[in-house]
């Protein structure tokens, strides 16, 4: 069982006999108060989005879904095209499934497909990808101090802020977890 | 390539303004002559919270804030004290919390908690002293005077049931935090008031009405800023309210917490006095427009 000192973003848990995962999550304590742990959860096979808010006490009963090794292929109508290393099956996760995840796919990319009932709900990605930079406004001369950033968008859309010498067509490391910039990648 | 830790080089402006902002709080309270007073961070016994959890450290405790410590020098004799000390917190990470903070708190003997106010208006008008408060989406004039609203006052207003259904129902912090909070320092900062006596902690009962304690909390942008109260300095109601908040951890199984026996047995010399614990790393991120506290410590737990 889950305490809610486990609860992070990401976490799956059965609520209601449902497999739920945490896509946002906030701790807060109001005055000398008790504790609470404010979530956004989403019904992985319903999709829908609401928030509930726990008290310390409580427990949960973990998810225990399937994961498979998989690579993703590309990007279709149909969505988000992933294939099973072994079978050669193919499942495809839609845009609003994925989230932000979306944004951290590279063709080819092995990735774990987390399915419920054969149908996938969830990717988990490597904790750092490469992606390469698309647009970003040129470096201003003279600009050296160190931390000093700007914004960038990169090749599947996503924009993040970058250091301010990163320039357009640098290949950034990323970090899945948090979106955030790490550091550049060496060609 | 050698390319710097972005994430930590990226605060260094923020971390500037930080440093800057505890110069000047130490340099406001030096010229109200308040002797900056360092103690043990590592103690015996803290004061019994029901909601708040110690870390131990062996088989003592890592202070979760220097309250007890500052009110035996005040019952030694001390008037006028300030400290700016780390305190930690067990299990508290979230937007607005770190389990190892950086807590400033003042006391003062011979005066109670309105008197505190004042201090804070005027701590505030030496940090901002263009009189603004510009955070995330808020603008906050800081100039006196503060929206004072007692927490009856701000369920009738702001909750969808009254503070009187609420602690019945066990659902006190809950609307707090969900319904209330959000709405207190919006224009100005908010004094929130009058603590059910339930909720007093270490305050006194306000003298003629006894249900309620002379405590307040300070809101700006709906973040909670500082606690306050007159001090209870009556002993026996002392250990009496320690014994219950001990008895509550105990039920809700908590790791049990050592009375803080020197404390009570000094408490019958402190004069009438009131003191505040007010959050430095939430008024950073106030005063840097930095929405997570995250943004104003050089290092956080998940980066160590």
């Amino acid at each position: 069982m889950y305490s809610c000192a486990d609860l992070k973003k990401g976490l799956k848990l059965i609520i209601d006999g449902e497999p739920h995962v945490v896509v946002q999550f906030d701790f807060t304590k109001p005055g000398k108060g008790q504790a609470l742990y404010k979530c956004k959860l989403r019904n992985m096979i319903t999709g829908s989005l609401f928030d509930r808010t726990y008290r310390s006490g409580e427990s949960f009963e973990p998810a225990s879904l399937e994961e498979r090794d998989m690579q993703y292929l590309y990007q279709d109508e149909s969505g988000y095209v992933f294939m099973d290393n072994k079978t050669y099956e193919q499942t495809v996760l839609d845009a609003d499934t994925l989230g932000d995840d979306k944004y951290f796919l590279v063709d080819n990319m092995e990735v774990k497909i987390l399915l419920f009932d054969e149908r996938g709900i969830g990717v988990t990605l490597p904790i750092f990808v490469n992606l390469r930079v698309t647009q970003s406004d040129p470096w201003v001369k003279g600009d050296t101090a160190a931390g000093n950033n700007k914004p960038a968008t990169i090749e599947t859309g996503y924009t993040l802020q970058v250091p301010s010498f990163v320039e357009e067509g640098t290949l950034i490391q990323i970090d899945t977890r948090t979106g955030e910039y790490v550091t550049r990648v060496k060609e | 390539m050698n390319e710097v830790n972005w994430a930590l080089a990226r605060k260094k402006q923020i971390l500037e303004k930080r440093a800057r902002i505890i110069q000047d709080i130490r340099a406001f309270f030096v010229a109200k002559d308040f002797l900056e007073i360092e103690t043990p961070h590592r103690i015996p016994a803290n004061a019994p919270e029901p909601h708040i959890d110690a870390v131990a450290s062996d088989s003592w405790f890592l202070q979760t804030s220097p309250e007890l410590a500052m009110k035996r020098l005040l019952a030694a004799g001390y008037e006028k004290l300030f400290q700016i000390c780390r305190v930690w917190r067990e299990g508290e990470r979230g937007r607005n919390h770190l389990p190892e903070f950086t807590m400033l708190e003042w006391y003062r003997s011979g005066i109670d908690y309105r008197a505190l106010m004042a201090e804070c208006v005027e701590l505030l008008a030496r940090l901002v002293p263009e009189g603004k408060i510009s955070w995330q989406e808020h603008s906050i004039d800081i100039t006196p005077v503060w929206e004072e609203l007692s927490v009856r006052q701000a369920f009738a207003r702001h909750a969808s049931i009254s503070l009187d259904e609420a602690l019945a129902s066990d659902r006190f912090e809950e609307i707090l935090s969900s319904e209330i909070e959000p709405n207190l320092g919006q224009h100005k900062p908010t004094l929130l008031v009058e603590y059910p006596a339930s909720l007093a902690a270490l305050a006194r009962i306000k003298p003629g009405a006894p249900r309620v304690a002379e405590r307040f909390e300070l809101y700006i942008a709906g973040l909670e800023l500082a606690n306050a109260f007159s001090e209870l300095i009556n002993p026996v109601e002392q250990r009496t309210r320690f014994e219950k908040d001990e008895e509550t951890r105990r039920t809700a199984g908590k790791l049990p917490c050592p009375l803080p026996e020197p404390f009570l047995a000094e408490l019958p010399a402190m004069p009438e006095a009131a003191g505040i614990a007010l959050g430095i790393d939430r008024l950073v991120m106030l005063l840097t427009d930095s929405p997570d506290i995250a943004d104003v410590v050089a290092f956080t737990p998940e980066i160590l």
